[in-house]
């Protein structure tokens, strides 16, 4: 098994989501994470799906994704060329005698505090899930108490836009 | 330019950026006009409903199978005045499904069912399924409850996008009556292009009530959907190379040459190459099985010439065929020896199961058209390929193991003489719909078919019950032809009420039933794998048995001609006098052996090499070098 990122464009219609999911499902694949949100056009969405599969179903899942009307272009964003991110937001327990800690470790890990009561502070993180695992790590003497993450980003280095190209190729094959 | 840019410049690329997208966008919208010879209309004043028929009428429906209900009822009173098109309402959803398939299957043009929601909208479940799995162009139109009351469990209300979205290959909830007409134009543009499947299109009562315009032709919005119809000259050339090289070839052919209408020009290329061919379940009839290259069906229940090429060949050059586990056998020992080369309009369907080594992603008319003056080169550069030694081998096998069957020892009528005579004394331009079993895989073998789209069945789902309503759907589509439903006991129990249908509406089918009084794949298993122990396959609908029901006072009960034949003397003078009749539907109960077993088989998981040419028979391949 190896983990692959891809980016999904998709039309921004009722069911897309449910449409993308459920391949997933029907075909067996185990989705990682998945993330959707709207781009810069408002009648494109992008699905950013993280999936451990080898590379054979991959290419069938691809694919089988293709075949959806709805799915516009499909990217896998490799590692080296790409920036992977998510959002974390976790509650830790930090009362007066561990807040200090708490508090290094968070300036540490470049991140930040936007919650406090006596007894438990909300820290919210971005990055790569590496650096996310390892913050995680270092709050768990503290108490953890919550945990929500956003499922990963990626988006490609470079200037250029994968929606753009996937509406030229729409205009080239009309 | 380096540094930073000034505001300005930010802006003005913004908005240069802006206006490529708007461009694009705006490209992108307007694409794919309907391809409509027929003079714009509208926009006019409409009910949704009203827009509705108005829709189907316009995209070039003729006929529509259904049955009305609550949900749908506002768009059943216009449908009431159309003089484009007929309505034959069917006695359940999946008769009209299936009638819309057969309807499909024969004339190549889109079948289109209607249904209202909830109950009506689920019994479509499985005609949409086994349209989906054969690829066949299908629309289907339900009523959906009001748009203020979806997602409350109102009365018949159900998901049905939901429940079919993985058994469509698109579907539609529209509740806006102004998206009606571009709704419909899509789901035929999408049922009828690229690897043909079913649409569901729900559209909530309200929707159908409500003032709106109708205009046509529509504008198609698709920006994701762009089958590639042009194969890659590079692949053509690679694959022409393979076909003008191998030494042992075959042209393994599925249903998409029928789908693609490629079958003469597939004809063209198996002369041209010299190579056998073997027709898939899904295939029979696209090419002549008078064809002297044609080996037949492969698969679990195909001939051993057409088994066997596959499983030596070192060239397999798939057309429109998904290698599918009832041709494969255990996948992992098929064809071993070969070279792939797959063609197919569906990206998807390459590389799946088996590895192609030349994939060609394609429309098989295109495909074929660009390969054959390619292979006409190869052959001219490098002489034709000797195929020689090969066709003395598969010759050896046809002469070995030919078609054929040996009667049962019970001395009661045999199944393959009566389907095989049917095929005789009927003629290849009849069209023949089978139901599933083994009444489907011997009017597979038994009956020789010349031409694409005369045998009609349910080959990828396996329906049950297909035989009846696609039998009634293919008559509707090609009235002149004579149309013969070969169906078991067991099936024809499932769907026989849409002989009323036929009856009533002037439909006249002619039903050869196989009667053989028991689920007979299933009791065949059951002898072979489950030690006779025949769990719950007996019908008691044959020789001995109370006959519930009696098929010949049935047919005559649903105003058919009945005809019982329980001798093999008696069959010709049964089938010529059926033919005969086209005043009304006939139904023939051939009473047959419940004994005979359909041979040749591979069982289920295991290779291909094991196949067995009658109960214990195997081909002894060591004798072959």
């Amino acid at each position: 098994m190896s983990r692959h990122t891809l980016s999904v464009l998709v039309e921004n219609k009722p069911g897309v989501l449910t449409r993308v999911a459920g391949l997933f499902a029907r075909r067996a694949f185990n989705i990682h994470s998945l993330a959707v949100g709207p781009t810069e056009h408002e009648e494109i969405s992008r699905i950013t799906v993280v999936v451990d599969v080898e590379e054979h179903p991959l290419e069938q899942v691809t694919k089988q994704l293709n075949k959806l009307v709805h799915v516009i272009k499909i990217v896998e964003l490799e590692p080296e060329s790409s920036v992977h991110r998510e959002l974390l937001l976790v509650k830790v327990r930090a009362d007066a005698a561990t807040r200090t800690g708490v508090l290094e470790v968070v300036d540490m890990f470049r991140a930040r505090v936007v919650d406090v009561v006596p007894d438990a502070v909300v820290i919210e993180s971005t990055g790569p899930a590496a650096k996310l695992d390892a913050l995680l790590a270092a709050l768990e003497p503290y108490g953890v108490r919550e945990i929500v993450k956003s499922g990963m980003l990626a988006i490609g280095r470079g200037s250029r836009s994968i929606t753009d190209r996937a509406l030229e190729r729409a205009v080239r094959s009309a | 330019m380096t540094g930073t840019p000034t505001p300005a410049q930010i802006a003005a690329r913004a908005e240069a950026r802006d206006q490529v997208r708007t461009e694009l966008r705006s490209r992108v919208g307007g694409k794919a006009e309907l391809d409509s010879a027929s003079p714009r209309v509208g926009p006019e004043e409409v009910t949704g409903a009203e827009s509705i028929v108005r829709s189907l009428e316009e995209v070039g429906a003729d006929v529509v199978f259904g049955i009305p209900g609550g949900a749908i009822l506002p768009t059943y009173d216009p449908l009431m005045d159309s003089a484009k098109l007929r309505h034959i309402l069917v006695r359940h959803e999946q008769g009209g499904g299936h009638a819309a398939s057969g309807y499909a299957h024969a004339t190549g043009r889109v079948g289109v069912t209607m249904a209202t929601s909830g109950p009506g909208a689920t019994n479509l479940v499985t005609p949409i399924a086994d349209a989906n799995m054969d690829s066949i162009p299908l629309v289907a139109i339900t009523g959906q409850v009001a748009s203020a009351a979806i997602g409350t469990d109102a009365f018949q209300e159900a998901d049905i996008v939901g429940i079919t979205m993985p058994i469509t290959k698109h579907s539609y909830l529209v509740t806006d009556p102004a998206e009606i007409p571009r709704t419909i134009a899509e789901a035929f543009h999408i049922a009828s292009t690229g690897r043909p499947g079913p649409v569901l299109v729900d559209i909530a009562k309200s929707a159908m009530q409500s003032r709106t315009t109708f205009s046509w032709p529509q504008e198609l919005n698709l920006p994701g959907y762009h089958p590639v119809t042009k194969p890659h000259s590079k692949q053509i050339r690679e694959a022409a190379k393979l076909l003008a090289t191998a030494r042992r070839p075959v042209l393994y052919v599925g249903g998409g040459v029928i789908r693609a209408g490629a079958s003469e020009l597939l004809r063209q290329l198996v002369d041209l190459s010299g190579a056998p061919v073997v027709t898939t379940l899904m295939a029979r009839g696209a090419v002549p099985d008078s064809h002297p290259q044609h080996l037949g069906m492969p698969g679990m229940h195909g001939t051993v010439p057409a088994v066997a090429a596959l499983q030596k060949a070192d060239l397999v050059f798939a057309l429109g065929a998904r290698f599918d586990d009832r041709v494969t056998g255990k996948l992992s020992s098929f064809a071993p020896l070969a070279t792939v080369v797959h063609a197919d309009i569906d990206p998807a369907e390459i590389g799946k199961n088996r590895t192609a080594d030349v994939p060609i992603v394609g429309d098989l008319r295109e495909v074929i058209g660009d390969l054959l003056p390619e292979l006409a080169r190869e052959h001219e550069e490098h002489g034709r390929p000797d195929v020689e030694g090969w066709w003395r081998q598969l010759d050896e096998w046809r002469r070995t193991y030919p078609r054929g069957f040996s009667e049962t020892a019970d001395g009661l009528l045999s199944p393959q003489h009566v389907i095989q005579r049917l095929g005789e004394l009927t003629g290849p331009d009849a069209i023949y719909v089978a139901g599933v079993g083994q009444h489907q895989m011997w009017a597979a073998q038994f009956i020789d078919y010349e031409h694409p789209n005369t045998w009609i069945n349910s080959g990828g789902l396996g329906t049950m019950g297909y035989s009846i309503p696609a039998a009634m759907g293919a008559k509707v589509g090609q009235p002149d032809r004579t149309v013969w439903a070969i169906d078991g006991d067991g099936c024809f129990q499932m769907t026989n009420q849409e002989l009323a249908t036929c009856t009533i509406n002037d439909i006249p089918i002619k039903v050869a039933l196989i009667n053989n009084s028991s689920l007979g794949m299933v009791r065949q298993w059951q002898t072979l794998f489950y030690e006779s122990r025949y769990s719950h396959t007996d019908l008691h609908t044959g020789h001995g048995t109370m006959r519930v029901p009696d098929f010949v006072k049935l047919a005559d009960a649903y105003g058919c001609e009945g005809i019982r034949v329980e001798r093999a003397s008696d069959v010709e003078a049964a089938i010529k006098r059926a033919n005969e009749i086209d005043d009304r539907p006939v139904v023939v109960d051939f009473t047959v052996s419940r004994d005979a077993m359909v041979w040749p088989m591979v069982a289920a998981g295991v290779s291909n090499d094991d196949i067995q040419y009658a109960r214990g028979i195997s081909p002894a391949w060591e004798r072959e070098d």
